[in-house]
């Protein structure tokens, strides 16, 4: 320990702060903090001023007490609510779909030993970099040809979204006229998910103890009982990564949600649409515009301050 | 394998283990048994895993092969206006791909896509490892600075795309408005429509009279959202190497730029290739973005594969000449993305 470090330590105060090579690099930390928040921070000061404020003041500087409103909120809010409804229908069950497609294959593909199976895997893999624009005209002919609404009516008929209550009977929370284009959309991105998830979960699975599977099922247990019992139990963690990576994609995503919602269907919009619809027009103000970005972006923001970590880890592909 | 395992196989197989157990001349004939019980094992692996991965692969197969495919398949049609492709195989002729060769637009967007392929990677590559080498130098709250940083990733394009067409904005967005503030009147620009004059450089094919900003502004607000990931890369790969190397470069008195250049740079290279690789990708279908802020025509200069792709298709309803351009874009993903996986392959990664 230095005389330094001894004298600091005495006195109870931290001398690293006094470092001018720390000054520089906190410095720099700090400016860049800067850098990423700015377009956010002067949104959101947009969002809360009145047009005549906006006008006037520089966009990051705070709202005065006379040109603040919560008025661009309210409106994005009636604007986008539907949107975002549909949003949520859409990126639950899609989310949880190829979280679990992800999981089945990844066991199938890392815990068990044959011949061929590295070749199965480089599709799986491969499947991560496809460049969209090269399914698309398929995709859209495929669910023009497919209809969902007859092929589900025997099986569901509902204005899909009631549901049956006890006493009360059928409850509808919301009928949907393109209720069917939501559950194509979940198809897809259940599918183009799957590699992705795939890869994450193998990562994982490629860490569990073989002798522990081994010795499961040669105490007769089937290849199921071992996924139920033992694989799915220690996926937990790996289902939190994978399930808010693709929570945060599927909600992101516009060119899907563009080809395969029909154009100009405002009740099926999902909220990247609806946003994109909201700030095109020539009459929205950019008080307007910014605190719509906010209302669409609100859930991929809750997810990502809450599990930011999580996230960060589907992001670098790690267990 | 352990003893007991191996008996319990055999004696499940039902092959060997018979009567009195190995004696001498056995033995050859319970190592053929061994053979068989362990290859039946491993062709019943094959059917036991199947109802795990064969399903998912199957609906992966179909959308993302499948489609794949017939992508092609159009490309080779007429397809076009509001009629439905006839697939005959006989009328089947390269004719599109002759269009796009021929056709001035596709060869500027051929361009702007490397231009954002190239210029977005590598400043998005640099970037990251400089705020992954600032974060990593043990700071104190590093994690509100890695999610401070990493923030942007987790918007939606279209989110990011609203927020920068206000800051790219003449008259009031923030960069004008920061300009002025600090007497740069002089850089304040029309980022999104201005540009400044090339002069002799223009003579150069594909290159412009006018060098437009449209594209670089792009270019720097992907370059704002996507860093973070590069840095959440190569945070992971930094962290993957050993304290005391960093602690033996210090032994030898090496200055910190020396230790990184000479000791950590080198040992980042998986980490360099697999961001590069998500990024060059992401380049190339860079869609949502350019779309919220231009339409699904940014011009001349700022037009990419995928957008004239989107356009050719679903504005002008031309499907068989977007898939031809479709094909074109998969395959240049391909080049990038084949010799990635070939090397993971080889080193056992995959």
């Amino acid at each position: 320990m230095s005389v330094r470090d001894d004298i600091a330590d005495q006195l109870g105060v931290d001398l690293e702060g006094f470092d001018p090579i720390r000054v520089v690099l906190y410095g720099t930390l700090v400016g860049l903090v800067a850098f990423y928040l700015s377009p956010l921070e002067s949104g959101l000061m947009t969002a809360l001023k009145t047009e005549a404020e906006f006008a006037t003041s520089p966009p990051f500087v705070p709202p005065t007490a006379d040109g603040f409103t919560l008025e661009p909120f309210s409106v994005a809010i009636d604007t986008l609510a539907s949107a975002i409804l549909n949003s949520i229908m859409l990126a639950v069950p899609a989310t949880i779909l190829s979280a679990l497609l992800g999981s089945f294959a990844a066991y199938g593909l890392t815990n068990f030993e044959w011949r061929g199976q590295l070749g199965v895997v480089t599709l799986f893999i491969a499947g991560i970099f496809i460049p969209y624009q090269a399914v698309l005209i398929p995709l859209s002919r495929l669910w023009a040809i497919v209809n969902t609404k007859e092929l589900l009516a025997p099986i569901l008929d509902i204005t899909l979204f009631s549901v049956q209550v006890p006493v009360l009977g059928t409850v509808e929370l919301a009928t949907h006229p393109h209720y069917a284009s939501i559950i194509n959309l979940i198809i897809t991105h259940a599918a183009y998910g799957i590699p992705i998830t795939t890869l994450l979960f193998r990562s994982y699975y490629k860490k569990l103890s073989t002798e522990m599977l081994e010795a499961a099922r040669l105490d007769g247990a089937s290849a199921f009982t071992v996924y139920r019992r033992i694989v799915l139990p220690l996926s937990t963690p790996m289902f939190a990564v994978t399930l808010i990576y693709q929570f945060t994609q599927i909600w992101n995503d516009l060119l899907f949600a563009l080809v395969i919602i029909p154009s100009g269907s405002g009740p099926a919009a999902v909220a990247t649409i609806a946003l994109n619809e909201l700030t095109g027009g020539i009459i929205q103000t950019f008080n307007t515009q910014m605190a719509g970005a906010f209302v669409a972006a609100l859930p991929t923001l809750l997810v990502y301050i809450l599990f930011g970590d999580k996230f960060a880890k589907g992001v670098a592909g790690e267990a | 394998m352990s003893l007991n395992t191996l008996k319990r196989l055999l004696g499940r197989d039902g092959s060997g283990g018979s009567g009195t157990g190995p004696l001498p001349d056995d033995i050859a004939s319970l190592r053929g048994g061994i053979q068989s019980a362990v290859s039946s094992l491993r062709e019943s692996e094959a059917v036991r895993s199947a109802p795990f991965w064969l399903p998912p692969f199957l609906l992966m197969g179909f959308f993302v092969y499948g489609a794949i495919g017939w992508n092609v398949i159009i490309s080779f049609t007429d397809f076009a206006g509001l009629q439905l492709p006839t697939y005959d195989p006989t009328a089947f002729d390269l004719e599109m791909y002759r269009r796009a060769l021929s056709d001035g637009q596709f060869w500027l967007a051929t361009r702007n896509t490397f231009v954002l392929l190239v210029s977005f990677t590598g400043l998005s590559l640099a970037g990251g490892l400089g705020l992954a080498i600032l974060v990593d130098r043990g700071i104190r709250f590093e994690n509100w600075f890695r999610t401070i940083y990493l923030l942007p990733f987790s918007l939606s394009f279209v989110v990011t795309a609203v927020f920068w067409r206000w800051m790219y904005n003449f008259d009031s967005g923030v960069i004008n408005v920061f300009l002025r503030g600090i007497g740069l009147d002089f850089l304040a620009s029309k980022w999104l429509a201005g540009g400044v004059e090339l002069g002799a450089l223009s003579a150069i094919p594909l290159v412009p009279e006018t060098l437009q900003f449209k594209l670089f502004a792009v270019i720097f607000a992907l370059l704002w959202q996507f860093s973070g990931y590069a840095m959440v890369v190569y945070l992971a790969g930094l962290r993957a190497i050993p304290d005391d190397q960093y602690e033996a470069a210090r032994v030898d008195g090496a200055s910190t730029v020396r230790m990184y250049r000479r000791v950590i740079l080198p040992q980042l290279r998986a980490s360099t290739v697999s961001a590069a690789v998500v990024l060059m990708v992401f380049a190339l279908k860079a869609f949502d973005f350019l779309y919220v802020m231009f339409g699904n025509n940014p011009g001349p200069t700022a037009d990419i594969l995928s957008t004239m792709m989107y356009r050719q298709a679903f504005a002008a309803n031309e499907w068989a000449y977007g898939s031809a351009i479709a094909v074109v874009l998969f395959l240049v993903a391909l080049a990038v993305v084949a010799p990635y996986l070939y090397g993971e392959y080889r080193r056992g990664e995959l």
